[in-house]
Order: structure tokens, then C-alpha cells, then sequence
């Protein structure tokens, strides 16, 4: 049987862990495709890398797709999503010298209230609060910008979203550049270890299940390789499927921790998988439940539709053209027909979209 | 570029202060390499809601699809000012290509020997404490250290970093 060579960029990030998996676990292999992951160093570089042709797919922040749809970021063509790699994952951090000010605050740092935790960082803000993400177009610019708007706080008069890569993270808190930062796993963990800042809040607590990652192809290759890209996505399930497993937790750190991959500590990815967070240098920890999860991997266009209209609204776009344009990147037809290949695949009962603020996922897909 | 009198060119080092250093030299092109991280806090510029009064657009979007991939392809990525024309860019493109190549074939090169070196010091050291340890001479002890790497089917760096990081919990 011949392999069918197919190269996929990642990052080196905790949620990238499906494609690994797959690769190492050889699920690729079982759906006659031979996975060649190339390892890069930013989102515009992996979407490059994309457009044109260098790698086949690879992993996205989930709403890169949708911004480019929407002629966002210098792209021209078009890149459909065909699997959710990762839901949540993310984590906020804040710097020391907020987390000693929100000490006194009731229910601040208990971790699992995102309502009392967002209140008592606008309160203690005193300017614009500066918060760092690693991409304009993603998920923790997302949920940072409905966190803190949804609880009052008037953005951009009053919220600074910029963009720092992820490894300057600690050191643009270090020097006073940014008071917050939202980023996946392992950098926020790195922050701790490194005393730049304690962490306020998991991603989950805004909104759960919220797609954090997807897998990105040009969209043109639905229509031209499109049995081998279903083989892709059957082997990412299968990955997903594994990740999940709590038995199967300690052998996915070690994999992942190697030099190839992420090489930082398995004790660190340990912590993201488990969900059992190491919050502050002095030793405060959180249990997360579901703070990431790799099985639901079906991408829904209301979450392409919501991102659409949030980006138009935020950017001056006309969000009437925007929802349309934006759903239709999340391949959801495609996703579904490769899966139910899988011998007795049970899609997964469609669940609510509730986020913290007790509102419901609200968007009119105008059907 | 510049002895040829092409432009003039500003280099950033400090990438913290890259969007800083963007806004107050006002260039008409940025040439970054494509493995740093920072470009994505180049994408910044992009938005409309960007700090910087002068638009930035993304070159790959605008110049013919062939110059792009291959700048990407050599691992240079440019954002360009809107308006540059692209005969203009050409040239530039093709120099800092040119350099990037060069410049990376000796960082390869530096990088190889740099751990080659490591690696020696390492064996040498384990080599060291094995002669001590067990009293035998050095080709004994560098025997000793590669038998132990095929046995356990390791490298036998990794036998020799094995060794000197317990040697050190010893001491």
C-alpha cells in the first residue's frame, strides 16, 4: 500500500498535539496518507506557508479562515477549515503587580468565576488596560474582547489589544508593555515559572467549547485532493478521540515534550492536559475541568458566523456581507462526510454554545 | 542594497520594539525573516484600526504570485507600503534573498560546530570521570562509553550527558 506523502505545518503548542499524535500513533498511516509535519514559528508564516502550497494543511487559530475571508490580514486566497483541532486551552495571565492588587478583591483569583475576576481587573486598571494575544485573528482576541466588553468595559477607548509572540510574552510583561496577556498552553504556564505574572483565568470560563484551533487548507484542494484530505481528517478524530483519554495522558506529554516537538517539560504539558494548573510562582493551583479538549472537531458554521460578525463589527466592516462570507470557511459538509466513514462513528449531540455571561451564542445565519 | 545606492535601510534588533521601530522610520518596505516570530506582530499592521497613520498592505497580496513564493521559499517574508510599485520591488527582493541565503548557510555552519564542540567537551568529560572512577585509561573508558550506546541504543553523547549530569548529583 503507498502512502500518500502529505506536509502539515504546526506550531510547537500543546494544542497541536492531534497532528502529533496522529503522526507518532500512526493514525495517519491506518488512512493510507504518511503525515510530513513541518515545524513554524508564526500564524502569518503558517498561513503562508498555506497559500502557497509549501505544506498541504496546517493548524490555525480558528478564526484565520473567517479574517480571511473577509480580506483581513493581506490574503487572497481562500482557506476553509475541515476539523476543530482543539476547543479552549487558553489561559489569561496578569502581571504581578495586578495579581497583588486583586488579592483584595472578593472571588478575584478563585479562578472559576470570570465575571468577578474581569469586574476586578477593569476596576483595578487605572488607563487603558493592555492586554497581549498572539494574533490578531484568534480566539483569545475574541474572548478577551467579549469577556470585557460584555462586563462594561468600552473598547478600544479603554481595552489595547496588541499583538506579542507568544515567547516575548513574559518579557512584554516583565517590562510594563502589557498588564494581561491571553495565550494557549505551554506559554502561559512558562510565564508562571518564569515569576513574570500569576494566571486569572482559563479560557473555558468565557466560553466552553469554544474552537481554538482548526486544521486549515486552501480551498481549492477540497475540490482536488479531496480523499486524501478526508483520510486527514479521520486520522486528526482518531487522534482527538485518543487525546481525551486519561489513561492515555502521560505517554501523550512525553510525545509531545520531545525536542522535535514542543521540548519543554512533560510536567508542563502535563498541566494542560489534566487540567490541574500551576497559577502563581508561589504555588497556587487550580483544578480546570475541561480546560482543553481535542474530540469535538466538528467545525459548526455558527461559530464561523459569530466571528465573522464580531471582526466586521470591531473593524468597520459591512457585517451583512461579512457572516455570509465568513460561515462558509468552516467546511462543515466536508468534516461530516469524512467522519461518518469511521466505522461506527456517533456524531456528537449538538450542544448549547452558553457563554460566561449566561447569553447563548447569538447569531442570525439570516435561514 | 545600500552601496548601490538602492535605499536606505534601517535594521531592527530589538524585536520588542519592531511596531516602535516601524512607526518612527516610516519605511516604504519591511523584509523580515519568515522564522521569526515576531511577523505576526508585523499582521498588526494590516488592521485598519492599526496605530500607524500610513496604510501597510501585505506583499504577497499584491505582487505577482511567482516573486512571493519565492521570497517565502527562501524564507523572507516583506510587508510593502501601499503604492511601491512592484519593478521597484523586485530588486530589493532579490538582494536581501541573496544575503538571507548566504547568511543562513553560515548560521547552519556555526550552529554544526558549535555543538560538535559541546558534544567533545561532554565525552571528555565523561571520558574523565570514567578514567578516574574505574582506573582505566582513556581508549578504555571511550570504548566503554560507545559499548554502553549500542548496548542501550542511544547515542553515546547521551550516555556521555547521562553520566557527567550524575556524576554531578555525586559530587
Amino acid at each position: 500500500m503507498t502512502l500518500f506523502p502529505l506536509p502539515v505545518g504546526f506550531l510547537p503548542l500543546v494544542d497541536a498535539a492531534p497532528l502529533i499524535v496522529a503522526a507518532e500513533m500512526g493514525f495517519d498511516h491506518v488512512e493510507s496518507i504518511a503525515l510530513d509535519l513541518r515545524r513554524a514559528t508564526s500564524w502569518s508564516g503558517l498561513r503562508d506557508m498555506v497559500s502557497f502550497g509549501q505544506v498541504l494543511a496546517a493548524q490555525m487559530l480558528s478564526p484565520m479562515p473567517v479574517a480571511a475571508a473577509l480580506g483581513l490580514g493581506g490574503v487572497s486566497v481562500g482557506l476553509s477549515a475541515i476539523s476543530v483541532l482543539s476547543t479552549n486551552g487558553e489561559v489569561i495571565g496578569i502581571s504581578n503587580r495586578i495579581a497583588d492588587q486583586l488579592r483584595e478583591r472578593p472571588n478575584a483569583l478563585a479562578f472559576d468565576d470570570a465575571a468577578a475576576a474581569g469586574a476586578a481587573l477593569i476596576s483595578v486598571a487605572g488607563g487603558p488596560l493592555r492586554v497581549g494575544v498572539p494574533f490578531p485573528f484568534s480566539m483569545h482576541a475574541e474572548l478577551l474582547y467579549y469577556w470585557l466588553s460584555s462586563l462594561g468595559l468600552p473598547a478600544p477607548s479603554a481595552l489595547e489589544v496588541r499583538t506579542v509572540p507568544p515567547p516575548l510574552m513574559a518579557a512584554a510583561m516583565a517590562s510594563g508593555e502589557i498588564d494581561a496577556f491571553c495565550v494557549g498552553e505551554p506559554w502561559g504556564s512558562i510565564a508562571v515559572e518564569k515569576n513574570a505574572g500569576e494566571l486569572l483565568l482559563a479560557g473555558c470560563a468565557i466560553w466552553p467549547g469554544a474552537p481554538e484551533k482548526i486544521l486549515g487548507v486552501r480551498t481549492d484542494l477540497l475540490g482536488t485532493i479531496p480523499e486524501q484530505l478526508g483520510a486527514l481528517v479521520r486520522a486528526v478524530w482518531h487522534a482527538g478521540q485518543w487525546l481525551d483519554n486519561p489513561r492515555n495522558y502521560t505517554v501523550a506529554c512525553e510525545i509531545l515534550s520531545s525536542r522535535t516537538y514542543l521540548d519543554v517539560p512533560s510536567e508542563i504539558i502535563d498541566r494542560s492536559l489534566t487540567g490541574h494548573l500551576l497559577t502563581s510562582a508561589r504555588g497556587g493551583t487550580h483544578m480546570v475541568h475541561d480546560f482543553i479538549g481535542f474530540s469535538q472537531t466538528q467545525p459548526q458554521e455558527r461559530h464561523a458566523a459569530w466571528m465573522a460578525d464580531r471582526l466586521a463589527g470591531r473593524l468597520g466592516l459591512d457585517r451583512s456581507a461579512a457572516v455570509p462570507a465568513g460561515r462558509t470557511q468552516f467546511a462543515a459538509a466536508f468534516h461530516r462526510h469524512a467522519v461518518q466513514a469511521i466505522p461506527g462513528y456517533e456524531p456528537d449531540l449538538p450542544r448549547p454554545d452558553r457563554l460566561f455571561d449566561g447569553r447563548d451564542l447569538n447569531i442570525d445565519l439570516g435561514e | 542594497m545600500k552601496n548601490a545606492g538602492l535605499c536606505e535601510l534601517s535594521v531592527v534588533s530589538d524585536m520588542t520594539r519592531l511596531t516602535a521601530a516601524i512607526a518612527a522610520h516610516g519605511p516604504d518596505i519591511v523584509l523580515i525573516d519568515l522564522d521569526n516570530p515576531s511577523r505576526d506582530a508585523l499582521e498588526e499592521l494590516t488592521l485598519a484600526s492599526s496605530p500607524l497613520d500610513r496604510p501597510v498592505a501585505l506583499f504577497v497580496d499584491q505582487s505577482d504570485a511567482g516573486l512571493a513564493k519565492m521570497a517565502i521559499e527562501a524564507g523572507v517574508s516583506a510587508y510593502v507600503v501601499d503604492g511601491l510599485r512592484s519593478d521597484r520591488i523586485i530588486p530589493i527582493l532579490d538582494a536581501a534573498v541573496a544575503r538571507f541565503n548566504l547568511f543562513r548557510k553560515m548560521r547552519v555552519e556555526l550552529n554544526a560546530t558549535k555543538r560538535a564542540l559541546e558534544e567533545r567537551k561532554t565525552i571528555d568529560r565523561a571520558k574523565g570521570i570514567l578514567m578516574k572512577a574505574r582506573g582505566i585509561d582513556e581508549e578504555a573508558a571511550y570504548a566503554l562509553l560507545r559499548r554502553t550506546a549500542m548496548d542501550q541504543g542511544r547515542k553515546v553523547i547521551d550516555v556521555a550527558a547521562a553520566l557527567v549530569s550524575t556524576a554531578g548529583l555525586l559530587s
